[in-house]
């Protein structure tokens, strides 16, 4: 599983997609992400049977120092400030010939998640997606069954968001350290 | 041998039984024939929550083989078995059915606490999701450390729950004397499980560091 998927012919046939060299991942526009999927999946060139893995990834709005080369020929230092964002990432494999992975994402902003469901594409999707959904709240459209899965229906937030707060339910330790020893400090014991 | 010996069987020595046994005479009590007959037929309810269960299972192998004990009757209905093993991470969505599951069992019943996870919450212990110990609600006998403990370590605790057994008083023994002894279900809320624990089984561990309010006060 080894031989490596070319995204070129992607990047060619669906001129909204991009290439992500940092990531080496296909970032796909949401409002295709279906009929490229599709495609990826029917196609004799790619023939991508197989989605075995999605999940999901938070990025809080950072500040990104890069070094480059100004107008004079000096190095120098510049910040800017890299939105915040939400990914969806998938990874295609090809049972039929063993090739594989290629890493498809969908972009999606943090304050209201929501993608396009790939489960009517690979059904091994639906239950990933459902994580997604729980730890991260995304929204998946068109996803036949989305609900919680590995917390409770009742529970509220989601814990794998960068910006989750557990609920203080500290209580005493006799050697507590790092985030424990914080915890320690502020001093009320409950359970 | 005196009748005054034999009236108080409790104070009868080892040598004096042991002796009227070569006779052919057996001079028990009730409460350690009970219990003998007990502890040699712990029948564990067949259930596992994480790796630890792995451990469980091989503890029932040839190879360790639990059934020397009498213990080898892993039965798939809790309303058929005496002992509990909580084998692993009691998450905070399996907690109710876990003490669902010990409602239904019938008296008298036990619960060995395997693993450092179903003790305290092992290394999950400051998470979101994990049960900081399965002793929150409902009553543990003995508690088997290791992450996770081996099969030999579980034959161990199952010594030592057959040692508790044995000096079980069956006049006063909850077991026996309450009926079936049932908790409340936690229920689940938006952040964590209500209640958290519950009060009649385990009480929070007091820190040490900080002095009563009556202390501070004067």
């Amino acid at each position: 599983m080894s031989h490596i998927v070319s995204h070129e012919p992607i990047l060619m046939k669906f001129p909204g997609t991009n290439w992500d060299e940092e990531a080496g991942a296909l970032v796909v526009p949401t409002a295709q992400a279906v009929a490229i999927a599709t495609w990826l999946r029917d196609n004799d060139a790619f023939s991508l049977d197989y989605c075995s893995n999605v999940t999901g990834v938070d990025y809080l709005e950072r500040e990104i120092k890069e070094k480059i080369t100004n107008k004079e020929g000096k190095m120098e230092t510049v910040a800017r400030t890299e939105p915040s964002r939400m990914d969806v990432v998938y990874h295609l494999y090809s049972m039929q010939k063993q090739t594989g992975p290629l890493v498809f994402k969908q972009r999606t902003n943090r304050e209201q998640p929501e993608v396009e469901s790939l489960t009517p594409v690979w059904r091994s999707c639906e239950l990933q997606e459902r994580e997604v959904f729980d730890l991260f709240g995304v929204n998946f459209k068109g996803h036949p069954d989305q609900r919680r899965i590995l917390m409770w229906d009742e529970f509220e937030g989601h814990p794998m968001r960068k910006d989750y707060t557990e609920p203080f339910d500290y209580e005493w330790e006799p050697t507590p350290h790092d985030e424990i020893l914080e915890k320690h400090q502020r001093g009320k014991v409950i359970v | 041998m005196t009748t005054e010996k034999l009236k108080a069987g409790m104070n009868l020595d080892d040598t004096t039984r042991s002796e009227l046994e070569r006779a052919g005479v057996i001079v028990s009590q009730v409460d350690s024939l009970y219990n003998w007959a007990r502890g040699g037929s712990v029948w564990p309810l067949t259930f596992g929550l994480a790796c630890c269960a792995i451990e469980m299972i091989a503890s029932a192998t040839s190879r360790f083989d639990i059934s020397r004990f009498g213990s080898e009757v892993f039965r798939p209905s809790p309303r058929q078995a005496d002992l509990m093993i909580v084998s692993g991470t009691v998450t905070k969505k399996m907690a109710p059915q876990v003490v669902r599951i010990y409602n239904q069992m019938p008296e008298p019943k036990w619960v060995i606490a395997m693993g450092a996870c179903a003790i305290s919450g092992g290394p999950f212990k400051q998470g979101y999701n994990v049960l900081k110990g399965i002793d929150r609600y409902i009553p543990v006998d003995v508690y088997l450390p290791g992450c996770p403990p081996r099969p030999e370590a579980v034959l161990q605790s199952l010594n030592y729950l057959q040692e508790k057994i044995r000096t079980q008083d069956i006049k006063s023994d909850p077991a026996f004397t309450k009926g079936r002894r049932q908790y409340p279900v936690p229920e689940f809320t938006g952040k964590d499980l209500e209640p958290p624990y519950n009060p009649e089984v385990w009480q929070p561990p007091a820190n040490p560091n900080i002095k009563p309010l009556e202390e501070v006060t004067t």
